[in-house]
């Protein structure tokens, strides 16, 4: 993985670069010896790791202004970050950037029942959004599985998911509002607590822009009573075909479960070992189907989904009698990294997009490189969406071994592209799979994603060096060509 | 300009329309994008050159009910599309409204236009609006090139989420050519639980209780009763009493509990009605499609504010002007119709009684002098409005689509340059 050229400049301002800092931030603010420097060399994805230049911690949204309009006139790099749980290295910092920790600013300013919303600023949890109203029979739908952990503006950032965004959505579709910070220190606000933008929805473009376009220093999004009931069912099939099938049979009939995770061989063994779910283990995959809503709707759909499963010839049915049983069923899904990781030195985590009736062939093929790399995989998969999570098995201490993990990951992802699918349902693109945003998209695609980029930040100093593989100046991707290669309207004003 | 309907060009494919768009910023003019052409007088209104119609770039190109995705050519009518979807029990569940009536269009809408405009009907507040349902779309920008964005799957971050800024930009940053929906199972059983003879302070108050229940409730509207003889549903217009109507939707024993759970919740506030499936699907259709303001003349407004504002706002309009309204949205809607609304279609009362809540404000009918002299949609403060105009440059930097159809042009600015 190769990284924009450090800009030794800046590099040798360091110091300087620091004084203006200890003079917007407390100097105990400002982060600038190597030790501790050294806990923010890396995100969720710590094959790659980078002391930055200098970490930055504000408290707030005024200062974080003052910081960007210095970086943006200085030209100094600056890369943001909640609280680094990124799985595509989104907060991976740069040898010549200061890196933004935005876990000062860890307050819930608003809790509004009457609009069904909470205001919180970047550094709060994502569990925490929950907590603040679950006593009063309330929740923030979006949980990503590094809920405990990651902060509600990395989610805005990376447009984050979980096991319920098939029938919830996903960030995106949970945000209300947000303030934000340019490059040039302008704070903006878009949304609030009504639905819709008068103008364009920038919030939609700035969600999932993995800190390229902005600070996010507040967001407002929307909470829901929590469901009365929930209950789920334990499947296991034969083939991965009949629970592939299964899983379209559900949604065939109308059928939108809270939640439905899938699990191939490995995984499940690698699992039943660890936590003792009570998974069969004689099965190729299992499905878990969660049904959330009213009691009565729960009972029915229960009994739906058992008659569906059975149709499609599972080999055994549980559903779950009460909440600890339902508890057992998920422990083992949620337990699954872990517990791969203890069957494995270290596992590679990827995370592409299929339709689903491609499932089949995907796991097929994935098999065959499987052999051909002689690298275990494991696969939990987000069944309803098509979301899948191999996780690909290697030892970091065998020479060698990360690079063909990484070529092995590459090639599951190009697969997915292939079979109609994309690089990346809900870790963001990152460092990762940067270099293989051709493979989805054409240069004239991604130039046009730049444009947008430089509207917001036309010096391109938020977060280079992630997502696009190429990067181009601003005034370069401003001209206008027409056929024969001619620049037109020469004196229309360009940013 | 004034131009015949002869001079309307019609591109069969993308190939077409990216040689149409490369000629005018060869020649800079400046064209009118439309679908189907039925909210065309929505917006400002625009001096163009040339006028490009989508309505020959029809068709469904996917349809994998299992896998809840729909593909479809930009110009085709909604209408085929749903009637697809509906062979499946699907549906799109923003429920698009038809603004036909209201705008004085009898022309089928299409897909293009429903997505231009971020259409969203009563379901909005449970299930978003069309920009939560574009997965992918195909596109030529103004730089006359052919760009994708998203994916055909429900669950893609790959690269920035264009989708959501062409959703809601009436064809002024590209012009879609293919788009990509995700589309979900329809509910087996509808329901409509009504409250008769609230004010709007108790019915925005009994639609907070209904929305915050767990009885995931579809929509919330409520109706004065002035507005009541309006609806085509005897028990509405029969009612003499003004209406607050909570829908659920879903498998029917389901639907059955949560309406007899939001009787007993609702029963508190007033006398509880009923409606069934077909009275049910009409009354929501006519909160969707404005059917209160579509025959009567004046301007109409669409305010989004926070739900909890709705009745201060209401009240705040109501003393200085003469002015109908009814709410949808739980609150988070207000349809207006202004009497008489003056020169500038009634902007300065509308936006000043939102100002102290977030929120914005579009005139979606006004004679075209109206709409010559008065922001459409909301303005935006200043450095948001500048970010704007960057994000418009990145896409159309010559401006040749749709030109000021979504900013109101200074015109005394432009005929002096």
């Amino acid at each position: 993985m190769e990284m924009p050229e450090p800009d030794a400049t800046t590099i040798a301002r360091r110091a300087a670069i620091i004084g203006v800092l200890k003079r917007i931030v407390p100097e105990t603010s400002v982060i600038a010896e190597e030790e501790g420097l050294r806990a923010y060399e890396c995100d969720g994805l710590t094959a790659y790791r980078q002391l930055p230049l200098i970490v930055v911690l504000p408290e707030t949204t005024e200062q974080i202004s003052q910081i960007l309009k210095y970086c943006n006139e200085a030209e100094v790099k600056i890369v943001p970050r909640g609280a680094g749980t990124s799985l595509s290295g989104g907060a991976l910092p740069l040898a010549d950037a200061i890196t933004l920790g935005l876990g000062k600013l860890n307050r819930i300013l608003d809790i509004d029942y009457a609009n069904r919303c909470v205001t919180a600023q970047p550094g709060v949890t994502n569990l925490a959004m929950t907590q603040a109203v679950e006593s009063d029979g309330y929740y923030y739908a979006p949980d990503p599985s590094s809920q405990i952990a990651c902060t509600i503006g990395g989610n805005v950032a990376e447009n984050s998911g979980g096991v319920h965004c098939l029938k919830y959505g996903l960030t995106t579709n949970n945000l209300l509002g947000i303030e934000m910070v340019l490059m040039d220190g302008e704070i903006i606000r878009l949304g609030g607590k009504h639905l819709d933008s008068g103008g364009y929805d920038l919030m939609g473009v700035v969600t999932g822009s993995e800190g390229l376009l902005g600070v996010i220093t507040e967001v407002t999004v929307r909470i829901l009573a929590k469901p009365p009931a929930a209950r789920a069912l334990l499947i296991g099939f034969e083939s991965s075909e009949a629970a592939g099938s299964c899983v379209a049979a559900i949604i065939g009939a109308g059928i939108i479960p809270g939640g439905m995770e899938m699990m191939d061989r490995p995984a499940i063994h690698a699992v039943e070992e660890f936590v003792h779910a009570g998974y069969p283990l004689d099965v190729e995959a299992i499905l878990i189907v969660e049904l959330d809503g009213p009691e009565e709707e729960v009972d029915f759909l229960v009994g739906r989904v058992d008659g569906i499963a059975r149709q499609s010839g599972a080999t055994s049915v549980r559903a779950s009698r009460d909440e600890a049983e339902r508890m057992l069923f998920w422990a083992g899904r949620k337990a699954a990294f872990p517990a791969v990781g203890r069957i494995s030195p270290d596992y590679y985590c990827m995370d592409g997009t299929i339709p689903r009736h491609q499932l089949p062939i995907v796991l097929k093929r994935m098999a065959e490189a499987s052999v051909r790399y002689g690298l275990g995989v494991a696969n939990v998969f987000h069944a309803g969406d098509g979301n899948l999570h191999p996780l690909i098995l290697y030892d970091a201490n065998v020479p060698g071994e990360l690079e063909k993990a990484e070529e092995f990951g590459a090639e599951i992802l190009t697969l997915c592209v292939e079979v109609g699918g994309v690089l990346t349902g809900e870790h963001g693109v990152g460092v990762e799979k940067r270099d293989l945003m051709e493979t989805m998209f054409t240069e004239i695609d991604l130039k046009q994603q730049q444009r947008v980029k430089c509207a917001f930040d036309p010096g391109q100093l938020l977060n280079p060096g992630k997502v696009f593989p190429t990067l181009h100046r601003c005034a370069e991707l401003g001209r206008v060509h027409i056929q024969g290669g001619e620049m037109r309207f020469p004196e229309l004003p360009r940013f | 300009m004034s131009l015949r309907a002869s001079e309307i060009i019609r591109p069969s494919d993308s190939a077409e329309l990216e040689l149409l768009i490369g000629d005018a910023l060869e020649n800079r003019h400046s064209l009118e994008i439309m679908g189907a052409g039925s909210k065309r007088a929505l917006g400002q209104i625009m001096d163009v050159d040339k006028i490009v119609s989508l309505s020959r770039l029809t068709g469904i190109t996917l349809y994998e009910p299992d896998e809840l995705v729909l593909s479809a050519r930009a110009g085709t009518p909604l209408a085929e599309i749903e009637a697809a979807l509906a062979e499946h029990d699907q549906q799109l569940s923003f429920e698009p409204p038809d603004w036909g009536a209201l705008l004085g269009s009898d022309i089928p809408q299409s897909i293009g236009g429903v997505v231009g405009g971020n259409l969203a009907g009563p379901r909005r507040i449970q299930a978003g609006a069309a920009r939560d349902h574009v997965l992918g779309v195909s596109m030529v920008t103004g730089r006359g090139e052919v760009v994708k964005t998203g994916g055909r799957v429900v669950k893609n971050v790959t690269g920035y989420d264009l989708c959501k800024l062409i959703t809601g930009s009436y064809g002024t940053l590209a012009v879609a050519t293919d788009i990509i929906l995700k589309v979900l199972p329809a509910g087996e059983k509808v329901r409509t639980v009504l409250v008769t003879g609230l004010d709007e302070n108790a019915a925005v108050t009994a639609m907070t209780e209904a929305l915050s229940s767990p009885y995931d409730v579809s929509a919330a509207a409520f109706l004065p009763e002035n507005l009541t003889g309006r609806s085509a549903v005897s028990y509405i217009s029969d009612a003499l009493a003004s209406i607050t109507a909570i829908r659920v939707e879903g498998p029917a024993p389901s639907v059955e509990a949560r309406c007899s759970a939001l009787r007993a919740l609702l029963g508190t506030h007033g006398d509880v009605e009923e409606l069934h499936f077909h009275n049910s699907r009409k009354f929501w259709q006519e909160i969707g499609n404005v059917t209160p303001f579509a025959e009567d003349a004046g301007a109409v407004w669409r305010v989004s504010v926070p739900p909890a504002a709705a009745a201060e706002v209401i009240q705040t309009i109501q003393d200085s002007a003469d002015a109908e309204f009814y709410v949808d949205w739980g609150g988070g809607l207000v349809w207006i119709r202004l009497l008489n609304e003056g020169d500038d279609g009634g902007a300065a009362k509308i936006r000043g009684a939102i100002k102290t809540f977030s929120g914005h404000a579009t005139l979606m009918r006004a004679n075209a002098d109206i709409r010559s002299q008065t922001a459409v949609f909301q303005p935006q403060a200043t450095a948001l409005e500048a970010l704007n105009q960057r994000v418009k440059q990145g896409f159309d930097p010559a401006n040749i689509l749709n030109p000021g159809r979504m900013v109101l042009v200074d015109r005394g600015a432009l005929d002096a340059d």
